[in-house]
Parts: C-alpha cells; structure tokens; sequence
C-alpha cells in the first residue's frame, strides 16, 4: 500500500507527527516516539546551558538526524520577527534544514495563534527558501491566506495547545480541507486515540501531538494507540464511510426467511 | 573582555578571543548548537575566524524537547 504523506517534496508513511516535550527522560522520548512510528518529531530552539553541562547527553543524541525528520518550532514566540529569527537559528543548528513549524502564539493562558504576526513570519519565511508548516487557527480564511503564501502544510487547532479537549469545531476544519490544495493537518488539542482517529476521518493529512502522548499514564502504549488510531482514521477516509440516516433503521439481516 | 552570553555578563581574561576559542572555553565543544552574535547568525564555518569584541551580545542555542 502507497497512501504516502508528501510534504514539501519528501514522502513518509507515518501520518503522525510527534513532538518531544514534557517525558520523564530522553530514553522515555525515544521509546514513544517508536511505538507511535513517527518519521517527523518536533524540536524546540532553547539558549544552551553554560557550564557543568559538559557530558550531558542531548535530546538529539536520542534521535539521530539520520533517523528523522526533525520540524524545528518556534514555540514560545508572541512576535513574527522571534519566530523568524528563531527559525533562522534552527536552520543553522540544523545544517540548512528547512523544513519548519512555524507558531506565533497570542497570550500565555491559551496559546492561541496570533495571526497577524503568523502571516507576517510565514511571508518572510516562505520569501527566504523555508518549508513552512504552520500552526493556524482553524479559519478558513486564514487557512487559505497562509496556502497563498507558499506555506507547506497548514495545522489548524483542534483545540487549545495541550488541553486534550479534542476536535471543538470539526465543521471548521472540513470547510479548511476542502479549501486547501495543500495538507491540512490538526496540531495541538487531541487528548485520546478516537479524536486522532475523527481528524483523520475528516480527510486531514495528518496530526501532531506532544501532551496526548507524553502527559498519558502509559505515554508508550499511547503511542501504539495514536499509530493504530491514525492509521485507522485515515483507513476510514480513504474507504469512504455509510451514509448517515437520521431516525430510520436499516436492518443488517435478512427482512425475509424468518421462522413464524 | 566582557561578553554577555545568552543574557549573562561573563568576563574573559583575554585581550582577543575567537567564537570558535569561546566555543572550547565554555567547554561546548562537539555539541550541536547555532551561535548569534550582536543578532547575525555566525555561521558554523566561520567560528574559528570570527573575532569577538568586548561588549558582543551572544545567543547560543541548541535543540531541546518541545511540540
């Protein structure tokens, strides 16, 4: 079976993708990311400790670029020209990697996109040679502004970052899939395999989560829960589901050859 | 001279210094990290012949967790 993710000019198998915040340790990141079959894992761009650090292992260590695609993030930035310029670090860490997950946030309580800073940073990325995956609002008009602009892949919300809340408005994200001629994924918001299963039935590409992994009781049999709910979802789409019939029944046996 | 270094005044006993000796004071030497000096990106190829001068501002990143 060939049912490839292409973003960017690259395939995968893999429709989800993972972030690798809030584990317990690098080997715990690893071994979720594992079981979930992951190919993309997002990274955060932090100020490197100074001093008695010499030795520690780093997060990359635990995953070998040659292993994965690494989406780079600008989390934690409420300007475009901090996401910009954190991307611009990133790409360098990162040897001329351009592929990114650009998010511009709004306010600390919700982490709510800002949009205006979002598409200022995506035009200014798209214009100096980055693969721009961006985290949206789930507005059809934004959605389509960003795809305008040149953006790879845009990731609405399903709900607010790391609130396991799930799919809020799934009317919203069908009006943005059947828009785009780019891939839609939803980031942020799935708390349980079923929402990671219903944004894929809605024809999304593809989701990303961090906290419905991490923040589970068992993050690794998580993992093997959102692989096996994605593929499922996406199964689902592609296999074309029954019409829904409001308040009328339809008998899945035979109506004739019963005993009387 | 003094560098301020991810938002931190550091002295170094030293009239010259380049990033790539700064890179070796610090003890982050083989890590994988980008360098921004005075908010331009030195690029990796040339640490060992950027001079730094007193006053330079300096972010120095690397990748961490995060989704």
């Amino acid at each position: 079976m060939s049912d490839l993710l292409n973003i960017a000019g690259k395939s995968y198998q893999s429709r989800l993708l993972v972030g690798t915040g809030k584990y317990q340790d690098f080997k715990q990141t690893r071994a979720a990311i594992d079981a979930s079959g992951a190919e993309i894992v997002t990274v955060a761009i932090r100020r490197t400790n100074i001093g008695q650090t010499a030795g520690e292992p780093s997060l990359l260590d635990f995953l070998p670029p040659d292993q994965f695609t690494y989406l780079p993030n600008t989390a934690g930035c409420y300007s475009a020209d901090d996401a910009v310029r954190t991307l611009r670090l990133a790409r360098e860490l990162l040897d001329g990697h351009t592929l990114v997950k650009l998010e511009v946030l709004g306010d600390p309580n919700t982490l709510y996109p800002n949009m205006i800073e979002t598409i200022a940073a995506a035009k200014v990325l798209v214009k100096d040679g980055f693969d721009v995956m961006v985290y949206c609002s789930d507005d059809p008009i934004m959605a389509k502004q960003l795809e305008d602009i040149g953006c790879c892949a845009v990731m609405p919300l399903a709900s607010l970052i790391g609130s396991g809340m799930g799919i809020l408005n799934p009317w919203n994200l069908q009006i943005i899939i059947a828009n785009a001629t780019i891939p839609v994924l939803v980031d942020a918001g799935v708390g349980t395999a079923s929402d990671a299963a219903i944004a894929m039935e809605l024809g999304c590409q593809g989701v990303l989560m961090n906290t419905a992994i991490a923040a589970a009781r068992d993050p690794i049999q998580m993992a093997g829960a959102m692989k096996k709910a994605v593929e499922a979802g996406r199964e689902a789409y592609l296999a074309g589901r029954m019409a829904k019939k409001l308040y009328s029944a339809s008998p899945s046996s035979p109506t004739t050859g019963l005993i009387s | 001279m003094q560098l301020t270094i991810n938002g931190k005044a550091r002295d170094f006993a030293v009239t010259q210094l380049t990033v790539a000796e700064l890179v070796l004071q610090l003890s982050l030497e083989g890590k994988r990290l980008a360098i921004e000096r005075n908010g331009e990106i030195v690029p990796r190829s040339q640490f060992a012949n950027t001079q730094l001068a007193a006053g330079d501002q300096l972010e120095i990143v690397g990748a961490v967790g995060g989704g």
